[in-house]
Formats: structure tokens, sequence, C-alpha cells
């Protein structure tokens, strides 16, 4: 079930196996259904997938801040070796902030509405490695500096309100980078932003995690945003992985006919089509997933085994992984879409 | 909450209610378009309040008596030049002794609503972060004491103490931390689901550090326009208590107990009940009037 065999050297991050149930009244739902991935030192990982496909569960479960309802109910987040799963509170919020952090989606709910934003990004440094409360200032204004925010010093007092949205996310990324970790994680960072400023954004996140060596792992269901920054792209679908590999070849050569779908209801590619074709069907009840393949009842390449069949990630040469049965059947179907461009 | 009603305000340049709640720019230009002096019931009750506070910090430059000094060769005096309000049954100046007695009944009624908003708040902060048995715990504890009427409890309590200043903090905060801790806790359940409070915890911050930076300088206002309505209420206990016998006992003066002795001469020297009546009348009014002009002021920015 690993996305890449035994992790090679200067893996950062490793989530083996990872499962995570929610309690609700509807029965238990299986948020994070045995997802395997890692992450190597200065790599950016994409994780994509549509709403409600366990990505940002997955990402919550690696902090350590799943919601009430929801617990890991097995696999191991090693992070440096460290299996974060069965480590205790304390030692978590150490390593979170430290190691690990977090830039969310929404940057203004995201920011504390009346804390002074400098003191935000300041807070971490001071609290997580013990700066004085004039170094922590000098640490923030200097991350102000870096993710290019003008006139730190006048902003540094602002209110995150303040701020624009572009800005605020800036913020967002000083914070994310104040305690130099080693591991980024992002949900959808840019969506809420408009497409100029996402660009920027963007472009800012992958210097700096460039210049400070850090590893990204990038949620998004927006594949452009993921040819962009990343280099490794996992597809999540139904609380599952169904594939993985180089962004260049999954997006451009999907071996799983929930990729194809994916890339092709997507604009912006190479090899674009006359129109964008949605994906039939919805995504699966994570209650009662349906037997076999999670993707057979959407699927156009559906075969009788697709139907009974557990359909783990396969490993394939080329550092790639599919859990499609018949994948063979979604490569000539992409180099037909291909042809017909 | 329902305690602080909304005054209209018809002289304000007041922006519209609807104020987008979702738009903090536009908040933020609520905000400036309505400075506190923009506000007349704020304004009319910070007069009042620092009118009687400068007059009651002033008491003893004011008037040349002591408030329990006796001249039984001037008892129940009506209004003369001497004694601006006459003289008491034992020949006190009650003037001196209405200055001393607010004096005395502000400063208990302003320690008295520290005590509850401090535990409250703690409380409800606790109940509302952590949730789960340490909130069923705490919540069915404030059940229990709301289900008991104010005064009832109140009066018994201190009754059961003895009476004193003493036990009026202890009876005032034992049955008001309640509403302060429900405010919090409700206000709490709906800041801690923001995602400013999940990034502090992905950033690996502590509870403790999470509830005092983070969600309770965001939910603090509404304690604090609470606790505005929560001091008039405990004056009114004050002197009620007072009236009781179970105030700060005499001879020092106190409204309540001035209340109470007036009373016996009541058909030959009225003034005696009213004047210190109407004192609590009057503070009631001026720190209600700031209450009202507070959550005008700070709800919109807030909301």
């Amino acid at each position: 079930m690993t996305a890449a065999g035994a992790a090679p050297a200067g893996t950062v991050l490793e989530v083996r196996d990872l499962h995570v149930r929610i309690t609700s009244r509807q029965g238990t739902v299986r948020a994070v259904d045995g997802v395997s991935f890692d992450v190597s030192a200065g790599e950016a990982l994409g994780l994509v997938g549509e709403s409600g496909s366990g990505k940002s569960m997955t990402l919550r479960a690696v902090l350590g801040v799943l919601p009430a309802e929801a617990r890991v109910t097995s696999g191991e987040i090693l992070l440096d070796g460290v299996n974060l799963v069965t480590r205790p509170q304390s030692e978590l919020n150490r390593i979170r902030g430290t190691k690990m952090s977090m830039i969310f989606q929404e940057p203004m709910s995201a920011l504390n509405p009346v804390m002074r934003v400098g003191w935000q990004i300041a807070e971490g440094p001071q609290v997580r490695l013990g700066f004085s409360r004039a170094r922590a200032a000098e640490r923030a204004l200097e991350l102000m500096r870096r993710v290019g925010i003008p006139d730190p010093e006048r902003r540094f007092r602002a209110y995150p309100h303040e701020f624009s949205g572009g800005m605020r996310q800036r913020v967002m990324i000083a914070i994310a980078l104040s305690c130099d970790p080693e591991v980024i994680l992002c949900d959808e960072p840019t969506t809420a932003l408009d497409v100029t400023i996402q660009d920027q954004i963007l472009r800012l996140l992958a210097r700096l995690c460039r210049e400070s060596g850090a590893s990204l792992v990038f949620v998004t269901h927006d594949l452009p945003v993921v040819a962009q920054i990343c280099q490794r792209v996992a597809v999540m679908y139904g609380a599952q992985l169904v594939e993985s590999g180089a962004v260049a070849d999954v997006l451009l050569n999907p071996w799983h006919p929930y990729t194809r779908g994916l890339v092709r209801s997507a604009p912006d590619f190479d090899y674009v089509r006359e129109s964008l074709v949605p994906i039939p069907g919805a995504p699966p009840s994570l209650v009662n997933p349906p037997p076999g393949c999670r993707f057979h009842p959407r699927c156009e390449f559906v075969e009788e085994d697709c139907r009974v069949s557990e359909t783990p990630l396969r490993l394939l040469p080329g550092g790639r992984a599919t859990a499609c049965l018949h994948y063979e059947r979604c490569l000539d179907a992409a180099a037909a879409d291909r042809a017909q461009a | 909450m329902s305690a602080i009603p909304l005054t209209p305000q018809p002289g304000a340049t007041a922006p519209p209610p609807a104020a987008a709640p979702g738009a903090r720019a536009e908040r933020g230009e609520a905000r400036r378009a309505r400075r506190w002096y923009t506000q007349p019931a704020l304004m009319i009750g910070i007069g009042i309040m620092a009118v009687i506070l400068a007059m009651i910090i002033a008491a003893p430059l004011i008037t040349p008596y002591n408030p329990n000094a006796q001249n039984l060769n001037a008892t129940l005096l009506g209004p003369s030049a001497h004694h601006l309000l006459g003289t008491d049954q034992l020949g006190r100046d009650t003037w001196t002794r209405l200055l001393y007695g607010t004096r005395l009944d502000l400063r208990i009624a302003f320690i008295a609503v520290l005590f509850p908003f401090t535990i409250g708040m703690i409380l409800g902060s606790v109940a509302g972060y952590f949730g789960g048995w340490v909130d069923t715990v705490i919540m069915r504890v404030v059940d229990v004491v709301i289900a008991f009427p104010f005064y009832v409890l109140l009066i018994a309590l201190v009754f059961v103490l003895g009476p004193g200043e003493r036990s009026i903090y202890i009876a005032i905060t034992l049955v008001g931390w309640v509403s302060y801790a429900r405010i919090i806790r409700g206000e709490i359940l709906v800041a801690k689901r923001q995602d400013y409070i999940l990034a502090a915890q992905s950033g690996g911050l502590g509870s403790v550090r999470i509830m005092r930076r983070h969600l309770l300088p965001n939910v603090i206002t509404q304690a604090i326009i609470y606790s505005m309505s929560d001091i008039v209420q405990d004056i009114v206990a004050i002197v009620t208590l007072g009236y009781f016998g179970l105030g700060v006992p005499p001879p020092t003066a106190d409204l309540g107990s001035m209340i109470n002795d007036g009373q016996n001469f009541l058909s030959t020297h009225w003034q005696l009940t009213t004047i210190p009546g109407l004192a609590v009348v009057l503070v009631g009014l001026g720190l209600s009037l700031i209450g009202d002009g507070l959550a005008d002021l700070l709800r919109p920015g807030q909301a």
C-alpha cells in the first residue's frame, strides 16, 4: 500500500496506511482510508482530489488537529522517523510549529482579528523557540520583509482587516515560516485569491521553500496550481489514493480513469479539448463506500473485477503508482484524447 | 443578554444595522462613523457618573461633617444652609451620609463585579474550549445556581455568612459568576471553530495560551457589556441587603440602611427615605446608560 515503496533517503515526512474515522449520526465515516505517501526534503507534493475526498482531513491528521469527532484509527505518521500518532500532546505541540506548519485556505479567518499581525508572526518564535519579545519582533519584521510586505515597520502594528487578501496570505506564509519548519502543509492556500494574486503567492511560496529547503504538501483541487508548484502529485478519491507520480507524467498520461476525468474537466493544459468533460455521477459515500474500486460506478472502463476486488495502489516503473486494475485502457484513452486535440 | 436593550439612537449618525456582517472593511467604517461621543446615551451616562464619582471622591472636601457623628441637639432637621438635606433621627447630616453611603455602595459594587467576572470568564472559557465532561460538569453547576432566584440565593447566602462587606463579595461571586460563564462559553463555542484557533493549535501553542491570547480577546466584549448591567444589579442588591440589615453594619453610612432608618419617619420626614432612594435610581440610570452606549458602540464591530 505504499506510494513509493521504501522511503528514499532524505524523506522528511512519511504517512503509512493512515486511517481516519469520523463518528457521525449517519454512521462511521471513513474520512481517510489507508493513505500512504512520503515527502522528501525540499520536495513539493500535491495532494489532489475533489471536495470530500479526504485531502484536508489527511492534512489535519498529519498536524494532529483533527476535529473532536475524528480520530486516527490506525497507521503511522513519521516525521524524521518519529511516529506522531503515538506521541503525547506536549511533544506534538513542540513538533508542530517548529518542524511543521500550516497555511490555510481563507487567510482572513485564519488570522486572529484582534491581534496585531506582527505579534501573530512573532508568537511562534516567542513561544516555541523561546525568543525574547524584542528578538521575536525582529524576526517577525525580517519575515515580513521576506514575504514582500511593504513598509513592515508600520504594518507590524496593523490588524488583519487592514490588509488585502494577498497581503493576508503573505502574513500567513510569514507565520508558517516563522520557526523554520521542515514541512509546510498548505490547504488550498490560493483558492480564496484572484488569479493574479494567486500567481504571486505561488511564486513566493515556491521561492521561499527553495531558499529554506522546506518541503511542501500542497492540498488543492486546482490542477494548474499543482502543475506550477509541485514536483510530485498524489490523487485522492473516496478517501483513498488512486494514483501518484511525477506531476508531468500523471497529468499528461493519467493511469487512473479518475485522474483522466480530473484532467479533462480542468482547463489550461497542453492537450486541451474542444470542451471540458465533466465526470458523471457523484463522489462515493464514505459511510458505505462501494465495494471493489471506489470509482467503478462512475468509470467508463469498468470491468467485472472492478466491482469486487480491492484495488490497492500498485507500484509501477518510473516512480508511479496506480490503483486502477486496467490502467492500460486509460493510457490508450489519454493517447486518443491527445490525438484528437 | 436580553437585559441590555439596544436603544435606538435618534441623534446619532448611526449606520444601517444591516452592515454586512462579513465585510471587515465596512465594519471598520461603521466603527469610525459611530465614535463614542456621537452616542447620546453613552454621553449622558458618562456625564451622570462623572458628576457622582467626582462628588463621592471629593466627599471630605464637599462636606465638613463626619457621616457618623451624632448631634442629638439637631435631630430630624429640615434642609437648611448648615444641613443641605437636613439631619436624621440621630442628628447626622443627611447630605454627608448620602455621599459616603453612595461611595461605599459603589466601591463594593465595583469590587464585587470583578470576582464573578474573573471566575465566570475562566470557568466559561474552560467549559467552552474543552467541552466534553468538563463542560457538562461546569454547566450543570451553572444550571443549579441559575435555578434559584437571584435575590433569594443572595440574601440566603449573606444571612448564612453573616452581615458585612466580605459576605457580600462572597455571595455576589457565588451567585453572579454563572451569567459570565454562560456568556463566555457561548461566545467561545463559536469562536473556537474559527480557523485562527485551528491555526494557533497547528502552530503548537498550548491550550492556556490559545484561550488567553486568541480566544478571550475575541469574546470578552460581551462579558464587559454585561458587566455594566451587572454592576447596576449588584448596587441594587447591596442596597437591598443594607435595607434588610444584612449589609455593612451600622453606624457606617449605606444607602440601604439609610432607607430603612428613614422608614420610621416616613409620614413626617419623607426625604430621609426618598433621597437615598433617588440616589440609587440616579446611579443605576448612569451605569445603565453607559452599558447601553457601550453595547451599541462595541457590538457592530464585534458581532
